[in-house]
This record gives C-alpha cells, sequence and structure tokens, in this order.
C-alpha cells in the first residue's frame, strides 16, 4: 500500500531532478530544509528522526541531494522525508513536506475493532511492518 | 531510448543550424564582466587573458551544446598561485560572477574559507565540518585561502588531511555543483600539490598572479584613492612614487595590500595635519587632497635617510 502523507504522495515517486527542483523552490523561498527518516509510517507519527541539521544558509539544493544521497545510502529501506521549515516571525513552522525515499514493499495497515461497553467499536490502525521490532522492519 | 539514437543538431522553430559566438558572448553578459575586469583591475596581463580564454571555451562548449553536438562540461577548479596582494581574492570573485553568468555555476556565491573552517579540533569534528562548508559552497565558488596549511608534513596525524580526501572525493563526484579555487604563495603551492598528488590531477588551471611593477602600484594607489574621494595633488603623486620603490626594498612587502595600508595611514596623517593647521573654513578640495607631507612622513623615508647617513 502507497502510504499518502505530505505533498505529491497522490504523484508517482518525484525523480531526482524533480526534488531537487522543488527543494531549490524551497530554498529560494528562504526556508530551511532537511531530512527526516523512520521506519514507523504511522500517520500520526510526527516525530521522525533527523539526518544532519537543517540547511539554513545553503543557497543550493545541490547540498541537500548530497544529504539525501547519503541517507539512502544508510536508511535506503525506510521511509525518508524532506521537510522544508520557514522560520520567518508568523509562520514558524514547516510549510512543504514530502516523502522522498519509500522502502521496496509498503505492507500497509491493518484495521483493529474493539469491543467497548455497549455497543461502541473503538477503531485503531497498526502498521504490519511495526509489528516487527525497529530496525528489522522491512526487509 | 533516448541515448540510442544518433547525436543530431536539436532543430528548433527557428532552425538551429549556425550560432553568432560575438552575439552570445554579448548577451550573456560576459562582456561586461570581462570589460569590468580590464577596466578595474590595473596590470594581471597574463591572469585577465586566462581568463579570457576560459570565458571563450565556456562559450564554445555552450554553443555546442546548443547546436546537439558531443559536449563534456570541463572541470575548471583551479589554483591561483602569487605573492599576497596580487588580486586573488578579487579576481576570484570576478571568476565566480562570470561563471555564473556563463551558466557554469546555479548561483555564483563566493565562499572564502581558510584552514580553520574546514578542519575540525578532535576526531571526528573534521567531516561534518566540511561537509557544512562544501554544502555551503554548492551552486557557486569554494575559495580556499593559503591551501597549502591543509597538509601539515610534519604531522601525520593531522586532520588537515581527512579534509583533504573530503574535499578531492567530493570535487571528483560533483563537478557539476560547484568550483573550487585554492590560492597561496607559487612555492609552497607547488610543495603542497607534491605531497598531494591528487590534487594537481584534478586541478586543471593554474593561474601565475604576478607582481606588480612601480607604476601599475601608483595607478592602483590613485584608484583606490580616487573610490574613497580622495586624490593625490602632483608632489603627493611623486612621493608616492617613491614611497612604493622604497616599501619594494623593505621586507613584508604585500603589494596592493601594503599600498592600501599606505594609503589608511596617508589619511590619518592628513586628518592631523589639518585639524592642527586649519583656521577658519576649508573646502573640500583641501579635505580630498593627499600632499606630499602626508607621505613622506612615513616611517620608511626616515629609516632611507638614516641608512644613507649610516653608510655615509
Amino acid at each position: 500500500m502507497h502510504i499518502t502523507q505530505g505533498a505529491f504522495s497522490f504523484l508517482p515517486p518525484l525523480t531526482d531532478d524533480q526534488i531537487a527542483r522543488q527543494v531549490q523552490y524551497c530554498i529560494d523561498k528562504g526556508w530551511a530544509v532537511s531530512l527526516e527518516f523512520t521506519d514507523d509510517p504511522h500517520p500520526r507519527n510526527t516525530y521522525w528522526d533527523m539526518w544532519g541539521h537543517p540547511m539554513f544558509d545553503n543557497p543550493d539544493a545541490a547540498a541537500l541531494m548530497m544529504e539525501l544521497k547519503g541517507c539512502r545510502k544508510v536508511y535506503g529501506d525506510r521511509y525518508i522525508r524532506l521537510v522544508a521549515f520557514d522560520s520567518s516571525h508568523g509562520w514558524e513552522s514547516v510549510r512543504l513536506s514530502f516523502i522522498v525515499n519509500r522502502p521496496a514493499a509498503e505492507p500497509g495497515f491493518r484495521l483493529e475493532r474493539q469491543e467497548a461497553a455497549g455497543r461502541e467499536i473503538r477503531y485503531t490502525t497498526r502498521s504490519y511492518a511495526a509489528d516487527r521490532p525497529s530496525g528489522e522492519r522491512y526487509g | 531510448m533516448a541515448e540510442a539514437e544518433p547525436i543530431r543538431p536539436q532543430v528548433d522553430d527557428e532552425r538551429l543550424s549556425a550560432i553568432d559566438l560575438k552575439a552570445g558572448y554579448a548577451l550573456s553578459g560576459v562582456k561586461d564582466v570581462l570589460d569590468e575586469l580590464d577596466r578595474t583591475l590595473i596590470g594581471l596581463k597574463p591572469v585577465k587573458q586566462r581568463i579570457k580564454e576560459t570565458a571563450a571555451l565556456l562559450l564554445v562548449e555552450r554553443a555546442r551544446k546548443r547546436l546537439g553536438l558531443a559536449h563534456e562540461t570541463p572541470t575548471l577548479h583551479m589554483c591561483f598561485s602569487g605573492n599576497p596582494g596580487t588580486g586573488k581574492t578579487t579576481v576570484a570573485l570576478r571568476m565566480a560572477d562570470l561563471l555564473h553568468r556563463l551558466g557554469y555555476i546555479r548561483k555564483g556565491h563566493l565562499v572564502s574559507v581558510t584552514r580553520d573552517d574546514l578542519v575540525g579540533q578532535y576526531i571526528g569534528h573534521t567531516a561534518p565540518k566540511t561537509k557544512e562548508i562544501l554544502k555551503k559552497a554548492m551552486g557557486g565558488v569554494l575559495f580556499i585561502d593559503e591551501a597549502y596549511y591543509l597538509h601539515r608534513q610534519e604531522n601525520e596525524r593531522d586532520y588537515g588531511q581527512e579534509a583533504i580526501e573530503i574535499l578531492l572525493q567530493v570535487m571528483e563526484n560533483q563537478r557539476d555543483d560547484f568550483v573550487v579555487i585554492l590560492a597561496g604563495y607559487a612555492d609552497r603551492m607547488e610543495r603542497f600539490f607534491e605531497s598531494n598528488p591528487g590534487f594537481r590531477s584534478r586541478i586543471a588551471h593554474h593561474i601565475d598572479f604576478p607582481d606588480y611593477a612601480d607604476d601599475e602600484l601608483l595607478a592602483i594607489s590613485e584608484v583606490m584613492l580616487e573610490k574613497q574621494n580622495y586624490g593625490f595633488d602632483d608632489e603627493g603623486r611623486a612621493a608616492m612614487e617613491q614611497y612604493i620603490a622604497l616599501r619594494r626594498r623593505q621586507p613584508h612587502f604585500a603589494n596592493a595590500r601594503s599600498i592600501r595600508n599606505a594609503l589608511d595611514r596617508a589619511r590619518l596623517r592628513q586628518a592631523n595635519r589639518l585639524f592642527e593647521t586649519s583656521n577658519g573654513p576649508i573646502d573640500a578640495d583641501t579635505l580630498s587632497t593627499i600632499v606630499a607631507a602626508d607621505i613622506r612622513a612615513s616611517r620608511i623615508f626616515s629609516n632611507e635617510a638614516s641608512q644613507v647617513e649610516s653608510a655615509s
């Protein structure tokens, strides 16, 4: 199951060239770009691990692409996303975020129903990948 | 597959079968940069020649690319060697601008660093530090001043070697993303290259910056003064000419940099002289004229006099 989080996730995966141009757009807007990775793609898991520091003063996208190459070498079997952070007053938050790397196979989510008091049903989603311990998911 | 097709000229609507190099030269704004280089930088003939050649090469490469001919992006990493104060940093700045206008680099900024910016203090500190600088330089020019300090021969465990290795690797892998310019004294650069053959083979252009002649230095001093709205009177100019000839014989002569320092001191003396001697209003001319006395008060003239005295 192709997970859809962040921008462009309903499109086919972006090529490196396309990623570089999106990154350049963010940099030209003055946003700090950085990379984050995780192997727990639950939609409510917002705290992904950082790869390096956010780049506040690199004027060219090649710098991020270099880091992306490095990150893929180590965590190519996990999800990697690009985060563009706007530090200007009033925003101070992420302006754009999209996935730039996915595991080869994405097993998707299981829906669990819990029968609570009365006829109430509580729903929960659980990633099949998360059944295995962190670091051993995705082959 | 696109690669399998025979290489043939790309034909646009307006049939690109010929390219006017001269027009491309004027349009790209390269002409402006080269003209400005000619106008504002005094002397440096061989350097200007090399820059023109580089610009010509890039223009031709670009024309070949547009006509669909086989082209390979040339490697443009450079080495500027010359004595202090011969304009290496200034030319590097212009070079960044030039390469940007030719479309060789995307941003055209110059990141100027020395050993301290690249090499760390402890194990594991160097690699991230060097990478950080390299990332900052992407899309522009990385100018490494006094590059030979990266290599410390007497200490083989020096972290400089690690910085050199990372630098070489990125220079090779990301040739399209940035240009490295190494700068330093000619003899020390030579020794640096001898102990790091990898660097020599990756740097295609070695440009020598010659020392300035006396008349060039005088012209430079006038340009410097003009920029600050100052000027010599006739005697002041003659004094400056003598000063240059004398200063050259002193140790630690740093070409244009020495001249700039001398002028700064002359301005100080001029201000002092005006302050002490003026009664009543003074006009703009007086405020912006450096006279012979401002320059002749220099230590160099008194040293010379005492040397002549002791010799006689």
